[in-house]
This record gives structure tokens, C-alpha cells and sequence, in this order.
């Protein structure tokens, strides 16, 4: 099963002939991703390793209708408008590679997309990745592997680490979704909880969030309202960051008081779920958990 | 990027919000210039970009020119936590008759702006929320449609003010517009006055631009380079360097690739008793010479005392890393204790790179912040 990606996602891939479009298309036909079309505007008629290049995206699907997610690596101040030519063709998920796109054109695009009922994966993200079958995103390939753990994170190579230790504990992952780490980002953490808790496949489900908003804080209520159906583990990173500051991430500030670690923490252990205090703990929690 | 309280009151001026009169100046004596033409008592006010210059002393009352002219001097010749201060707004005195609180910031779980209001102004606003909360009103904006008229005077009503409805519906508006066309984070007024005279004047004004948007909001790029407040002098040299760099005040220096593991790099650091020195993320990709930038920046830091670097690599490549830190090492001839751990891309040949310059590594985060902080010792 997985959830938003799978053997029958068949992908445009859009800023195809750009330098991480190109690189990283390499990479997903490797993994066996299905790429079926690229857009760049004004480059139609191109091939990139060996995917045909479109003008648009209706072009892509006048001679492939059954395309239905997009990866966008288009530069930010012409993402928007490759974000909006997805969705005005219904392609979900759109996944949302780009970083530094400014807020204001995110809560347009994101809202719009919510309306018509499709989900944006980032901005500013990794991207997802159904182990072994479909991988629409950035991530190393080699520390994934199908398996049955859930993994939702705001973060890039922190997912990565987090994802190789439950590798190598011999769990696997169902999918792996980086939501990004913008202040506003399509998907949140009781979206992608909920996705995991309806897939059969995923038995376990992880959190990596880190400092800024209360989007941990928001799973935290919605768990305790709802209760733990599956073994849940958690990493929240940023307990040493200082207040004010930008700590990488545009959206892992600490700012007016809200936003720490201690409150994601304190807010995810009373809902009932296990945080470790170091990441290299994460496979340990779950399998106390699965164990039961 | 924060902007100067002068800037912001520039803004709110051309958009048609009131601000009281006043007047950038640079010396005493375009203060006391200013506090003689306008014939009453003036506030002066240091224009640095800190947050609570009030209470640290940076603004000042004046009840007469020649008060002034002294006040002015006092500023310009101090700092104000740790920034000098080089200019100064004065402004008439207002007469308040009320103090309120308006804000417009982005809500990130509802993916929206969102107006905070309050009849309660001029007091800390966090301090507000946390001791009472309910005197607090929201007004969340729909993004198609924008802030509407009988949305505004709901607002106004419920702090209290619909004695002074047009106006305040007319600030709430302009808050919004100024909130598109100059892509803000933030706008804010606090205090947002009720005068004796029965108007509603903006006595502060604070407005936070969106870094993404500099590529269109080119007044402020200028700016930007120009000024970037806020910043120690070696996160003016990282950011230029085009790292996501920040200070803090330990020992350890970290450097790592993607905010999350390098925030969870400091973490560790700190778990095993050390103290993170800064925050330097190198980024996806990063060449051999930026590498050796970051080591760089790290061991010319006299607070560092040793260095934690710590690759997952993807994108970016062991052997690039590995070689840009031999030769930070090698230019710089400075020697501090430094633990290195890396995998991913291209690992067996950074090692290899490593083993030649008899540099040792490790294979887990956690064991490299472990070593560093015994090396270091937990200073």
C-alpha cells in the first residue's frame, strides 16, 4: 500500500533540464520511479536521459493522460506558477522540491491546492519516498527499505540518519515523507499521521519535527483526543537553539515565546508518545512498542 | 529582515496610516533642530534593530529643545545590547488617551494571516498571552478574498473600540495591504494609540520583510547589503559566505549538512555535557572549498575551542568534504581538537583522504559528540 506514492504514480517531472531537475531525474529513473514526461517551457522537443521534454504540462498529457503526480525544481520565483500549472491539471501529489519561495505565494498555492483536494508535498522539502517502489524526491536511495515504520520529518538529512537506523534495526519503512521546512507547508503532521494510521502496511509511525510553530504541538492534542492506534516514536530537534533566531530552516525559529523544544516534547510524552532524546534511539522505541 | 521603526513609519505614512510627526536624525543637532520646530516635548528614540529598546534604555523623553539636544547626545554615543547607535527618530509626544495592540502575522497551521488585536496595548504582548490570554482577539484573513469590512469591525468591537470603528477598520485594511505589497511576516503596532483628541495614531510600528522576497522587494535587497542588524560579525561573514550560520555560547563549533542534523548535532553535543558554539550548516552539495570555508570560520573563532563535523551525505560528497577539511587545516596552521564523522556519498574515498592525513573519523553522530565533548571537556 504506502501512502501518496506507489508502483502506479506515473510522474512529470517539472524544471526538468535544470541542474538538480536533470541530476535527480538520473536518480528516480535508477530507483524505478516512473518518469514519463518533463516540462521546462521553451525547451520542448528536448530528451533528458531519455525522458521526453514538454512546453507545458498539457502537452506532457495529451501524449500521456495517465500521468498523475508532479516533482517541481523549478527556481523559486517561477515555482509558483509551475505549482499552479499542476494543480490546474490535477496532478497529486505535487511535491514541492524548491526552497526560498516567499510565504505569501506558498498560503496562495497551498490554499488553492487544499480547495481542489490535492496535496503538496514542501515546499522546501526532500520529498517522498516509497521504499522499493516509487521514490519522488532528493534523498539518498541506499538507507531506505521497504518496511513497515511510517516516517514523517520537517527536516532533510536528519530523515536520512533517522531512516538508516531503522534500516539497519531491520524495520524498513512503508513511506517517508519530508514535509519541509517552511513556516507554511502543504501537508502537516496529523494529515500524514492520519495517512499512516489508515494504511494497513505501516504498523509503526515516526515523527521528526524540530523547533518553530506548534505543528507538534498540534499532533500532540490531536493524539490525546484520538488516542495511539499504532506504536508511535518521536525526534524533535532544536533543544539547544536560542530564541529569534533562524536556525537554518525558515520555519525553526523560536518566536514570541512559542516554538521551542521543550513544549513539542513535553506536549508529544503526555499525549502518550515515546520521544527519544537522542535520534539514534528511535528504532529501540518502536520496537518496545511492536514487541507488546 | 527586520526594518528600522523610521522605515516601517515611512511605510504606514505613504499608506495612509497615522504615525506621529517626526524626523530621522543622524547628530544631536538635527534633534534639537527638530524638537524647537515642532514647539513641545519630543521622544527620541534609538533606531537599532533589538528587540525591548525601551527597557534597555534607548528611548528617552525630552521636554525641551535643549533637554533634547543632551538626550540625543546620550544616544548616539551609546550602545544598546552590544549595537552602536548611529541613528535616532524623534518624534512630537503624543497624548494617550489609550493604549491598543494590532498585529497581522502568518498563522502557519491554518496557512493564513492572521490579525492579533487587543485592547490592552503597550505591555509585552507575549506577557499578555501568557497571563491573559482572553483579552486577545484573532482575525484570521482569507488568502481569495482578503480582509472584509464587517470582518474588521467585529475586531474592533471586540477590543473595545467601536467608538472609533472607521478608523481602526481603515488601519486594520491598510495593515493587510501593506502586508501584501511589501511581503511581511510581520506588521505590528504596539502601542497603536487612541490620542486625547480621539485619533488613532500609530506610535510604534514594527514591520518583519519575508527573506524570499528580496528578489522583489529590491528596495529592501539594497538595504539588506547594506545593513543587516541583528547580526554578530561572524554571522555577517557566514551568511555572506552563503552558510546558514548562528552564534551561541558555547565551546564546540558544529558543523553539519541540513538544518535538522545540525541542529541535532548541537543537540547531542549538548546531551553528552558540551556546550554548541554555533550553528553552521553547510548546506546540500557543498564544494571542497566551501567545506574549508566552514572549517575555516570555525577555527579562527577564538570561542571554539574544538570541532564537531558531521556528514550524512547525499548530495554532498565524503571526498569533498574530507578535502576541504585538511586544507582549512593546512592554511589556517591552527590546530583544534577536531572529531569528524561522515557517510553516505563517495565514503570510502573521503576516508581514505582522511587515513593519509592521519585524520581519524567515526561512524555515528553520536559517538563523534561523545568524543568531541571528552576532547573539549564539558566547557
Amino acid at each position: 500500500m504506502a501512502i501518496l506514492i506507489d508502483e502506479e504514480t506515473k510522474v512529470v517531472v517539472q524544471g526538468i533540464t535544470g541542474r538538480e531537475g536533470d541530476f535527480h531525474t538520473g536518480l528516480m529513473l535508477q530507483y524505478g520511479t516512473k518518469i514519463m514526461a518533463g516540462v521546462t517551457p521553451g525547451k520542448g522537443g528536448l530528451k533528458v536521459h531519455g525522458v521526453p521534454v514538454y512546453d507545458s504540462i498539457d502537452e506532457a498529457l495529451e501524449v500521456n493522460p495517465e500521468i498523475n503526480a508532479s516533482i517541481i525544481f523549478v527556481p523559486a520565483r517561477f515555482a509558483s506558477d509551475a505549482v499552479y500549472e499542476a494543480i490546474e491539471s490535477n496532478l497529486s501529489p505535487i511535491v514541492l522540491i524548491t526552497e526560498h519561495i516567499p510565504i505569501l505565494d506558498s498560503i496562495r498555492f497551498i490554499n488553492y491546492a487544499r480547495l481542489k483536494g490535492l496535496k503538496i508535498v514542501g515546499p522546501n522539502c526532500p520529498g517522498v519516498i516509497s521504499p522499493g517502489r516509487c521514490k519522488l524526491g532528493v534523498m539518498p536511495s541506499r538507507v531506505f527499505k521497504r518496511g513497515e515504520v511510517g516516517v514523517v520529518s520537517r527536516s532533510g538529512t536528519l530523515t536520512y540518519e533517522i531512516a538508516d537506523s531503522i534500516t539497519k534495526a531491520g524495520l524498513g519503512q512503508s513511506t517517508c515523507i519530508g514535509i519541509g521546512g517552511d513556516p507554511v507547508t502543504g501537508l502537516d503532521f496529523i494529515e500524514v499521521v492520519n495517512m499512516f494510521l489508515e494504511d494497513e502496511e505501516t504498523k509503526a509511525i515516526v515523527i521528526i519535527g524540530e523547533i518553530g510553530g506548534d505543528m507538534e504541538e498540534r499532533l500532540a492534542s490531536y493524539l490525546k483526543r484520538h488516542g495511539i492506534e499504532k506504536p508511535m516514536a518521536a525526534y524533535i530537534a532544536g533543544k539547544t537553539a536560542p530564541p529569534g533566531k533562524r536556525m537554518g530552516h525558515a520555519g525553526a525559529i523560536i518566536s514570541m515565546g512559542l516554538g521551542g523544544a521543550e513544549s513539542k516534547v513535553n506536549a508529544l510524552r503526555d499525549a502518550g508518545v515515546e520521544v527519544a532524546q537522542i535520534p539514534s534511539q528511535i528504532p529501540r522505541l518502536l520496537e518496545k512498542q511492536i514487541e507488546k | 529582515m527586520k526594518l528600522h521603526e523610521y522605515e516601517a513609519k515611512k511605510i504606514f505614512l505613504d499608506e495612509k496610516i497615522p504615525v506621529p510627526k517626526g524626523k530621522l536624525a543622524f547628530k544631536p543637532e538635527e534633534v534639537k533642530d527638530f524638537a524647537e520646530e515642532l514647539g513641545k516635548p519630543v521622544i527620541v528614540k534609538s533606531q537599532v534593530l533589538v528587540a525591548g529598546r525601551g527597557k534597555a534604555g534607548g528611548i528617552r523623553g525630552a521636554d525641551s529643545p535643549g533637554e533634547a539636544l543632551e538626550v540625543a547626545r546620550q544616544l548616539l554615543s551609546s550602545r544598546l545590547k552590544g549595537f552602536r547607535v548611529e541613528k535616532l527618530l524623534v518624534e512630537e509626544k503624543v497624548d494617550i488617551e489609550r493604549e491598543l495592540y494590532l498585529s497581522l502575522i502568518i498563522d502557519r497551521s491554518g496557512r493564513k494571516h492572521v490579525f492579533l488585536a487587543s485592547g490592552e496595548g503597550g505591555v509585552d504582548i507575549e506577557e499578555l498571552a501568557a497571563k491573559s490570554p482572553e483579552k486577545i482577539f484573532r482575525l484570521h484573513v482569507n488568502p481569495f478574498l482578503g480582509v472584509r469590512d464587517f470582518e474588521a469591525r467585529k475586531l474592533v468591537k471586540a477590543i473595545g473600540m467601536r467608538g472609533y470603528m472607521s478608523q481602526l477598520v481603515h488601519v486594520i485594511k491598510s495593515f493587510y495591504r501593506v502586508s501584501l505589497k511589501y511581503d511581511c511576516e510581520l506588521v505590528e503596532s504596539n502601542p497603536l494609540a487612541l490620542t486625547t483628541d480621539g485619533r488613532i495614531v500609530a506610535v510604534d510600528a514594527r514591520m518583519i520583510i519575508d527573506d524570499n522576497s528580496l528578489f522583489r522587494q529590491l528596495k529592501f535587497k539594497r538595504r539588506i547589503e547594506e545593513e543587516r542588524g541583528e547580526l554578530t560579525e561572524l554571522e555577517a561573514q557566514a551568511i555572506k559566505e552563503g552558510f546558514s550560520y548562528v552564534d551561541l555560547e558555547g565551546s564546540i563549533g558544529v558543523i553539519a549538512n541540513g538544518a535538522g542534523l545540525t541542529m541535532a548535532s548541537m543537540d547531542l553535543v549538548a546531551f553528552y555535557g558540551g556546550k554548541p558554539a554555533n550553528f553552521l550548516d553547510i548546506g546540500g552539495g557543498a564544494s571542497s572549498e566551501r567545506v574549508k570555508k566552514a572549517v575555516e570560520l570555525q577555527l579562527i573563532n577564538p570561542r571554539v575551542v574544538g570541532v564537531l563535523i558531521n556528514i550524512m551525505a547525499g548530495i554532498t560528497r565524503c571526498d569533498e568534504v574530507a578535502r576541504g577539511l585538511i586544507e582549512a587545516m593546512k592554511e589556517t596552521g591552527i590546530e583544534k581538537p577536531t572529531v569528524i564523522r561522515m557517510v553516505g556519498t563517495r565514503e570510502k574515498e573521503g576516508r581514505k583522504i582522511l587515513e593519509e592525513a592521519g585524520i581519524s573519523y567515526l561512524e555515528t553522530m553520536e559517538e563523534a559528540a561523545e568524543k568531541i565533548v571528552k576532547l573539549v571537556g564539558g566547557m
